[in-house]
């Protein structure tokens, strides 16, 4: 990633338009099949896009720069021994969250609840990414 | 690397408190957070040892309110000083916006000072960002020691040693007592919007 010295932007730029796609896709994709919250972040901690079922209110900001910070970290190990890791989980007993990146640039986050399957739940975010992924073409 | 949320109007932009281990950079926002409380509706967040030691960085967003039309949230980072998180410090510093350098006055942390603010410069390198460009503010934090009868280096003696070449701002301070940090913030995010300023049209 390469950024510029002079204007601190991000290097990836997303209009109105694509922006209102993805969180259109977070919201039918995932919301939609169960899940309580989805944050689509940057590796720098920005919010990007969020959807929720309305019935969440956890600290979206804060989470958003632990998952960077903690994903980097996990990067970071991945590289040590030579592998690369595109996902996190971890199973709570009310609540579970689900990590996976989109390309190198981003992160979505997923919340959800014990009455939904994992595995459902993977193939569902697998799909919504790929969706993500075809908004910049 | 701010991002501009042109559909909600909102900014989030990231300011790093940097500086040696111990020089004060986590009391700054401790200070922060308390003296804007009522403002700040999230939890300031610490990933630190049990020795109470910043291990990977603290974390408060702060609303700024509405500029040019735009939401501003600035998140304040600080990183661990000890040299030997150097890995997690670069993890901090990614998509760095503007920067705090919270240097240590007293009269023995010289040479650490020194040796952070040049670590700074090689990490802010291998974002391709120099630091003669980012918006920078410089601390010269524990002023207040000086009462105690404990040696603090003269102001210019701080000034040669570290803002020779950099010419940015730069504050007396006391993170404990709370003097100057509200002024250094303000200056942080007032340099930081103003870069910004050709992104927000
Ligand atoms: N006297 C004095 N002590 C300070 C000041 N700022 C921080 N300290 C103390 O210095 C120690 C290290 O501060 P901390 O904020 O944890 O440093 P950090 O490692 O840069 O995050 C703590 O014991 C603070 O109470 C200050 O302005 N004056
Ligand atoms: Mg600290």
């Amino acid at each position: 990633m390469a950024s510029d010295d002079d204007r601190s932007v991000t290097d990836y730029t997303l209009n109105q338009v694509q922006l209102e796609r993805i969180e259109k896709i977070l919201d039918s994709d995932l919301v939609r099949s169960g899940i309580n919250s989805v944050l689509m972040i940057d590796m720098a901690g920005n919010i990007i896009a969020k959807g929720d079922n309305g019935k969440c209110n956890h600290d979206v900001y804060a989470l958003a720069a632990l998952a960077s910070a903690n994903f980097a970290a996990v990067d970071t190990m991945a590289n040590i021994v030579g592998e690369d890791f595109s996902l996190l989980f971890h199973k709570g007993e009310h609540e579970s969250i689900h990590f996976s990146k989109i390309w190198n640039e981003f992160l979505l986050i997923s919340l959800f609840g014990k009455d939904v399957s994992l595995g459902l739940l993977r193939l569902k975010i697998a799909e919504a990414i790929e969706k993500i992924k075809s908004v910049w073409h | 690397m701010a991002f501009v949320n042109l559909k909600n109007k909102e900014v989030q932009a990231k300011v790093v408190f940097y500086g040696p281990g111990r020089g004060g950079k986590t009391t700054n926002l401790e200070y922060i957070y308390n003296k804007f409380r009522d403002r700040i509706k999230s939890d300031m967040v610490s990933i630190k040892t049990h020795g109470d030691r910043t291990l990977f960085f603290d974390f408060l967003p702060f609303d700024i309110g509405k500029i040019m039309g735009y939401d501003v949230k600035i998140q304040l980072y600080t990183v661990p000083g000890q040299v030997k998180y150097n890995a997690t410090r670069r993890l901090v510093l990614k998509g760095v916006d503007g920067m705090v350098f919270v240097a240590d006055s007293m009269v023995e942390q010289r040479e650490k000072n020194l040796l952070s603010l040049k670590n700074l410069q090689e990490n802010l390198t291998i974002y391709k960002k120099s630091i003669f460009k980012i918006p920078l503010v410089l601390q010269y934090n524990k002023r207040d020691l000086e009462k105690q009868g404990i040696p603090v280096m003269p102001l210019d003696m701080m000034e040669k040693d570290l803002n020779s070449q950099l010419k940015v701002p730069y504050f007396e301070a006391s993170a404990l007592a709370g003097d100057n940090v509200i002024n250094t913030l303000k200056k942080i995010i007032s340099l930081t919007m103003a870069s910004l300023q050709n992104v927000l049209k």
